[in-house]
């Protein structure tokens, strides 16, 4: 249960970390908060020759709001980001998701990127940026690329990023007018993965009814599972669409598995359950956006265990 | 095997605190074994348990998940820390009198998850102190007394805000 040895760089500019990852290629791995990594060390089922700690590099540490949307930089701890009053104000879904990862002391340390970057499919983040459509910025020596959600992640715990780059920030597209979101998840204690969860965009066209609705579920498949419901919905009324209908269209595209906690059978029906109550839910609120003043609208995220 | 050595400089409880550590050293062990300071209790080492937790320039988290390299030129207060002197915290007084632990394993880092809990709010519903203990273990199953011992403690320090004003 202790870390296997590896050798520890310590960069003090973005360039010089860069350079070591050129060097180390496929045996570096960077270093942010630690949270999925340090465990994972402990463990013996990841080692590394070449840790590249980038905890001194203060510029990736920024939560940058514009207006269409928010770019979190690699150090932005979750809690950082959740605290954000503009980070919220501009995406309301992403303070939603984080009440809802691991632990509070877990996230004053794990990053937002860097639990994209690790790309468990049963994480909330994946989801969001997933459902979002948003990117993961990727920096190496010479060169920088935007790559997006839809190519991002590749399988459980993969992604695209490549051996010599840094993930240095990531990119969610505000909310649209008219909009709402919602993140639900049931989970046996507040802070353990979830057994199913569901992220809900519903955006309203002029006479308030539904013009577009997506889920994207956690725990469904290799990657956060994207499933467009606004054929299934109907464009109905926000307060009168057929979420029922949407939760069988989500059942139907989804692939969970079976695991000590949940079989699949039962994960299925849970995601479907827990996808009608985020719908509606991020409907409520896009009601609400709409009738309110220009600018996010946070829906009142239960608090507690999701459940 | 010839791991290199990192020279480090942690403040610990307030002490400045010099020492060589190879980059695997946890921040827990580092602390129990380099600078002997063993309240830090280490279980799980993988960020499940909660007994390991220290405050890193006030704010809580798992030393068990970062390495004592990464932790240089930052402020650390472990369990040794909390008190004021011979006369414990509010937290550690409120544990002992509502009996908020049984064998102790698990004490020192629920009184640090606890601290910084009532530092952001010093006044929290029943839900908030569970959500707030949610990532700490207590294998006694003593959770019940802990629970009170945190509304005790919230309770303690609004007395003592109030003789001060």
């Amino acid at each position: 249960m202790k870390p296997p040895p590896f050798d520890h760089h310590a960069p003090r500019t973005l360039a010089e970390a860069l350079d070591v990852l050129a060097a180390t290629g496929e045996h570096g791995k960077v270093l942010a908060g630690g949270q999925s990594l340090i465990p994972l060390m402990n463990m013996r089922l990841a080692a590394p020759a070449h840790l590249v700690d980038i905890n001194r590099l203060g510029g990736l540490a920024a939560v940058e709001t514009g207006p269409d949307g928010v770019r979190v930089g690699a150090l932005a701890r979750h809690a950082q980001v959740e605290r954000s009053a503009g980070a919220a104000a501009v995406q309301p879904l992403l303070r939603q998701a984080l009440r809802l990862v691991a632990h509070p002391v877990i996230r004053n340390r794990g990053t937002a990127v860097g639990s994209l970057v690790h790309a468990d499919p049963a994480a909330e983040l994946p989801a969001v940026l997933a459902l979002l459509g948003g990117s993961v910025r990727l920096a190496r020596r010479g060169g920088t690329r935007d790559v997006p959600a839809g190519e991002f992640f590749t399988g459980p715990l993969e992604s695209a990023l490549g051996p010599g780059e840094l993930a240095v920030s990531a990119f969610f597209p505000a909310l649209p007018p008219r909009a709402g979101t919602a993140f639900e998840e049931v989970s046996r204690r507040h802070g353990d993965y979830a057994l199913a969860g569901v992220a809900a965009l519903v955006r309203l066209d002029g006479g308030l009814r539904v013009a577009a609705a997506t889920a994207a579920c956690v725990s469904a498949g290799p990657v956060p599972v994207v499933v467009d419901v606004t054929a299934a919905c109907g464009a109905a009324p926000a307060g009168a669409a057929d979420w029922e209908a949407a939760a069988r269209a989500v059942r139907e595209r989804i692939e969970p598995e079976d695991d000590i906690h949940a079989s699949a059978d039962y994960r299925r029906h849970l995601t479907g359950v827990l996808a009608a109550r985020a719908l509606r839910e991020a409907a409520r609120a896009a009601v609400e956006h709409a009738d309110g003043s220009a600018g996010g609208y946070a829906a009142g995220s239960r608090a507690g265990d999701g459940g | 095997m010839g791991e290199a050595a990192h020279e480090i400089a942690l403040t610990v409880n307030g002490v400045l605190r010099r020492t060589r550590v190879p980059g695997r050293r946890l921040l827990s062990d580092c602390l129990r074994h380099d600078l002997g300071l063993t309240g830090t209790h280490v279980g799980c080492e993988h960020g499940v348990c909660g007994c390991c937790t220290v405050l890193l320039d006030g704010e809580p988290v798992r030393s068990c998940l970062m390495f004592a390299v990464t932790a240089d030129g930052h402020e650390i207060t472990t369990v040794e820390g909390l008190a004021d002197g011979a006369r414990m915290s509010p937290v550690q007084r409120a544990f002992a009198e509502c009996h908020g632990l049984q064998c102790g394993f698990c004490t020192p880092g629920f009184l640090c998850t606890v601290t910084a809990l009532l530092r952001e709010n010093p006044a929290p519903s029943g839900e908030e102190v569970l959500e707030g203990l949610s990532g700490n273990l207590c294998r006694c199953t003593g959770y019940q007394n802990i629970v009170r011992a945190v509304h005790r403690a919230a309770e303690i320090m609004a007395e003592e805000r109030a003789e001060e004003a």
